[in-house]
């Protein structure tokens, strides 16, 4: 029985350990990776590379979900306010749940489904094919060339693509609630302009700002410390970091969500 | 001229553990310049774990290797960058990056390193490609070439910047026996024209004994012999005779000890 216990109380422990290990070795890799900002020309080139795959080429997904995702919102607002006889509000409620939350939320999500994964992938291969110890051969820095690009470009595009999500999705409910339920357009737009303050925007572009930075920290953390946190090495090393780094950066985006929500609501 | 004055590399007592199995067993042995050093020893020798230690990829539990008068186990950042520029390594698999192309690979050390226009750098590539037969590969991306070329890819972007010191990982792996012949010869006019001094780890034995001026050899982590070709091949080392003939090691069973593998799963 104290055996069990015993045994118990380690594996706990070992969960602990690795907890906090990881978490160092996350905080180090911002910090080096955010260092090489001061200490070298900026990436200017590399960076405008990973713009065009981390931003330009998202924008499809972006446009297609946001729209459906406003449609949805305006349907099930619809379907609430009617019940009070307060259509009049659906468009101040459909922009204001896209911009504070859902826009944020359901395009960092789309970049971690889209990019996130693909960039722990690519990393993680390039890790297990030397490519980095080639890098650290030759002299040039692995965080300045590889990682500071995407980070940035990563920084940059959520923001943006947030605000095209927005933009589709309050599109998507003036169709479910202007054309399909016939709800007047002058109460829709008046309604949301009337709603939104700056605080509001404000709050989406922060949100935006930190997911980006918290989904592309991960993903490349993970593929970059794939041969120090991963047991097996190989495929499945690369598959269970990927699955890792999307996991993660899901739940961190979400918790960094709650605490930006709750300093500025 | 002092010893120190002729060799490029020197490592002195070099120790080095993973987790508790300890790989390399203190280690000491100098390179000296202009010199082509092969590091043989079967699999698990720990010839590709003394590579990495002597690239500075990993630190080891204690010891020193000194390279070109930098002791790259306590040098700081910037000695090292200053170090590698002076050094070329080729990769067991080139260690190409798949999203560039072969000459936007090779290209990228000049590109960092050097202040060259474009156009030069361009013809410095196709030079380094046209020494390496892969003249006109420029465009084609790494997933397009065979692994001989992946090889002679990544020793073109291995010797870019004419390094003093070139490490090869492996030249002869996987590869064809003409294939294997002509990177050997490649290696020794790299060597003749460039004066550069070559570390090769391999275990082949034909591809060491045509291009080394001395061999040094593991077993177990620790240097069996360090000399020339003859040196090695009349060693009387049982061990070097059985890698020499390629015969499998005759080694004593403990009876008690093997029931207790079969049955525990532990030594």
């Amino acid at each position: 029985m104290l055996t069990v216990f015993k045994a118990k109380i380690e594996h706990l422990g070992g969960v602990g350990i690795n907890i906090v290990e990881s978490s160092g070795r996350l905080g180090l890799f911002l910090f080096n990776t955010l260092s090489r900002l001061w200490m070298y020309r900026f990436p200017l080139e590399e960076t405008i590379k990973q713009l065009l795959f981390i931003g330009a080429k998202t924008v499809p997904l972006i446009l297609i979900s946001g729209l459906f995702t406003g449609m949805v919102v305006a349907l099930q607002f619809y379907d609430t306010l009617i019940r009070f006889g307060s259509v009049d509000l659906l468009g101040a409620a459909v922009a204001m749940s896209l911009i504070r939350e859902l826009g944020p939320v359901m395009a960092a999500l789309m970049v971690i489904a889209r990019v996130g994964s693909a960039a722990c992938a690519e990393i993680g291969i390039m890790r297990n094919e030397q490519q980095f110890d080639a890098l650290d051969c030759m002299a040039i820095d692995s965080y300045h060339y590889v990682m500071l690009p995407r980070l940035i470009a990563a920084i940059i595009s959520v923001p943006l693509l947030t605000a095209m999500f927005d933009t589709f999705g309050i599109g998507g409910g003036y169709i479910v609630g202007v054309l399909i339920h016939g709800v007047s357009d002058g109460a829709y737009l008046v309604g949301m302009a009337d709603t939104i303050i700056w605080n509001d925007v404000w709050m989406g572009i922060v949100k935006s700002f930190l997911f980006g930075l918290v989904i592309m920290c991960v993903c490349l953390a993970k593929g970059f410390n794939l041969h120090i946190e991963q047991k097996q090495s190989g495929a499945v090393g690369v598959s269970q970091a990927t699955t890792q780094a999307v996991v993660l950066s899901a739940v961190l985006m979400l918790f960094v969500d709650y605490i930006v929500s709750s300093l500025m609501l | 001229m002092t010893s120190s004055d002729k060799s490029i590399i020197e490592v002195n007592d070099l120790v080095t553990h993973y987790g508790d199995r300890k790989i390399l067993k203190d280690l000491n042995f100098s390179v000296e310049k202009g010199e082509i050093r092969v590091i043989m020893g079967g699999s698990g020798s720990g010839k590709s774990t003394l590579l990495n230690h002597m690239l500075a990829l990993l630190t080891p539990t204690s010891g020193s290797i000194v390279i070109d008068g930098v002791d790259v186990v306590n040098a700081n950042r910037k000695t090292l960058l200053k170090l590698r520029q002076k050094m070329g390594v080729a990769f067991q698999g080139g260690a190409l990056f798949s999203s560039m192309t072969v000459g936007e690979n090779i290209k990228l050390p000049l590109q960092h390193h050097t202040k060259l226009d474009e156009h030069t750098i361009d013809i410095m590539t196709r030079l380094k490609l046209e020494l390496m037969n892969l003249a006109g590969y420029e465009d084609l991306m790494p997933s397009e070439l065979s692994g001989g070329m992946l090889k002679r890819a990544g020793l073109a972007r291995a010797v870019i910047m004419d390094p003093k010191l070139l490490f090869f990982d492996e030249p002869s792996a996987g590869l064809d026996p003409v294939t294997a012949v002509e990177l050997d010869e490649l290696i020794l006019k790299l060597r003749d024209a460039m004066n550069m001094t070559i570390i090769v780890v391999t275990h082949e034995l034909e591809s060491a004994f045509k291009i080394a001026d001395k061999i040094t050899v593991l077993f177990d982590g620790e240097i069996a012999i360090t000399g020339t070709v003859d040196e090695i091949k009349n060693s009387k080392d049982v061990r070097i005779q059985n890698m020499i003939n390629r015969r499998a090691r005759d080694e004593h069973l403990d009876a008690e000890q093997y029931i207790k593998r079969l049955t525990t799963g532990k030594n």
